[in-house]
């Protein structure tokens, strides 16, 4: 069993990073919430409304690249459109606007095989947002960038996020990033998977990249790795203890 | 690179038999082997033989990939369909295709139909394994993908596992008309009155020696050359695969 007891609420237009050590589950709760996973007991639901399948009112990032290798970026962004139900004079539009929106409207006829790793997440990112959905589940969507793109990525999320609001939850094992981004994180313990604590992100917005060398951020930061740490060290404990 | 090594054996063959060194019954020199496929060239029976062949190859072919692409497609998306039928079709895959030749003479006489056959019964089954792998290897993620946009299992099918598997299966229907020639020399082998394998048949019957190894090294051509066609072709409409930066 991957989660028992998980119990989290992300409020309207909310930003929350769930995280926690690998293996935690957070992942497969965020399957769950998109709908692609099922689950034996429990409920989840989005405006009271039980998830029961995937649906256009919940956007996915996933970690993995998942831009459609024979359609072009604005072709990608139009497919999600059209899937939606939007209307066909309005899609090309509507996707330029969202790839302008990531920056990434001079590269509306790349193919994905041209784009780097960090602007095919830019344009997943667009996909998800184009559509309108209420919330926005990302998965890792930076785990497999690296360092110096991954900040970017993050700066470009929060401009962006900051600019147009909706919900978000955030799965990642980067402390630093959950803590730049949300404004609540929650640490999950390991197997089986629930909220073991939630820390609130009083930090003020626009926020900009300087702000992880700041006291205060430093004292979150610590803070979340704290509680995940003591989460793995009583692990490491109870191992210890049963051999 | 590799035209160095053709070269080199072309050159070692040509020492070979230069030099007397093996009698010409057992490997005629590269000259005898030019005579005799230019004579045959002129006389139009290389043209004939050549083009007979090619027809059955891609007739047989065809039928073949017809069938199995649904079927391939089918039992590598669905579950019901991969048990009903995969056991089927690797049960038979293992069956030698040159144990049906007699059988199929039985059913379809000697003539084209019988060629037919034996290209399918060769083809059809790795066709269908290859195509049904190359579907199960469609990332989850982009079928996730569909998913979450609320697309009907048909449309991801058709949106989105079929364009994304299509050059893997491009390459899968290549893989396997490299072996659909084996098979139709094969039947032409055995039992035509026709064809380059025939003509193979009728060669040893009188000891030309430098026909068949003309033959053979034809085949070889042909093979290469239909080899680097669709691997242009798949080039072609696969070309958003490419890096240009």
């Amino acid at each position: 069993m991957a989660l028992r007891g998980f119990d989290l609420s992300v409020g309207e237009n909310e930003f929350v990073a769930l995280v926690g050590t690998s293996g935690c589950g957070k992942s497969t709760l965020l399957s769950i919430a998109a709908g692609l996973e099922t689950y034996d007991e429990g409920s989840i639901a989005v405006d009271g409304e039980p998830v029961t399948r995937p649906g256009l009112d919940r956007g996915v990032v996933f970690q993995s690249y998942t831009l459609l290798p024979w359609l072009t970026t604005i072709g990608n962004v139009e497919f999600a459109l059209r899937a939606a139900g939007t209307r066909r004079r309005d899609t090309e539009d509507i996707a330029r606007d969202h790839l302008a929106l990531v920056g990434l409207d001079a590269f509306a006829e790349a193919y994905p095989a041209e784009l780097s790793g960090g602007m095919k997440q830019r344009v997943a990112i667009a996909r998800a947002l184009s559509y309108r959905p209420k919330i926005l589940l990302m998965d890792e969507p930076f785990g497999a960038l690296d360092a110096l793109t991954r900040h970017h990525m993050q700066e470009l999320l929060t401009a962006v996020w900051e600019k147009h609001r909706l919900t978000v939850l955030f799965v990642t094992h980067d402390v630093e990033e959950a803590v730049y981004l949300s404004d609540r994180v929650a640490v999950m313990t390991n197997s089986p998977g629930r909220v073991k604590s939630l820390i609130e992100i009083g930090l003020s917005r626009p926020r900009r990249y300087e702000l992880v060398s700041t006291p205060e951020f430093q004292a979150l930061q610590a803070r979340v790795l704290h509680e995940i740490r003591s989460e793995s060290i009583a692990i490491a404990a109870l191992g210890t203890a049963l051999s | 690179m590799a035209a160095l090594v053709f070269v080199t054996l072309a050159l070692a063959w040509y020492a070979a038999t230069a030099t007397g060194l093996i009698r010409p019954l057992f490997l005629p020199s590269p000259g005898q082997v030019l005579n005799r496929l230019s004579d045959l060239w002129q006389s139009g029976q290389l043209r004939a033989d050549v083009s007979v062949s090619v027809y059955r190859i891609t007739l047989g072919f065809v039928i073949s990939t017809i069938f199995a692409l649904p079927i391939g497609v089918l039992i590598g998306c669905y579950r019901v369909w991969e048990a009903a039928i995969e056991p089927l079709v690797d049960f038979v895959r293992y069956m030698p295709v040159v144990a049906f030749v007699p059988l199929t003479i039985l059913w379809t006489g000697t003539g084209d139909a019988q060629k037919f056959l034996i290209i399918f019964i060769g083809t059809f089954f790795q066709q269908v394994l290859l195509v049904m792998d190359n579907v199960r290897s469609v990332p989850r993620d982009f079928i996730n993908l569909g998913r979450t946009l609320e697309m009907p299992d048909r449309r991801i099918l058709r949106r989105i596992v079929i364009p994304s598997a299509m050059p893997a299966i491009w390459d899968s229907m290549r893989i396997s008309l490299g072996w659909a020639w084996t098979w139709l020399v094969v039947a032409e082998l055995v039992a035509a009155t026709s064809g380059l394998g025939y003509r193979i048949t009728t060669a040893q019957r009188f000891f030309q020696t430098d026909l068949i190894f003309g033959y053979l090294l034809l085949l070889g051509i042909l093979g290469l050359a239909t080899d680097q066609g669709m691997k242009f072709l798949g080039r072609r409409f696969f070309r958003y695969l490419e890096v240009h930066r």
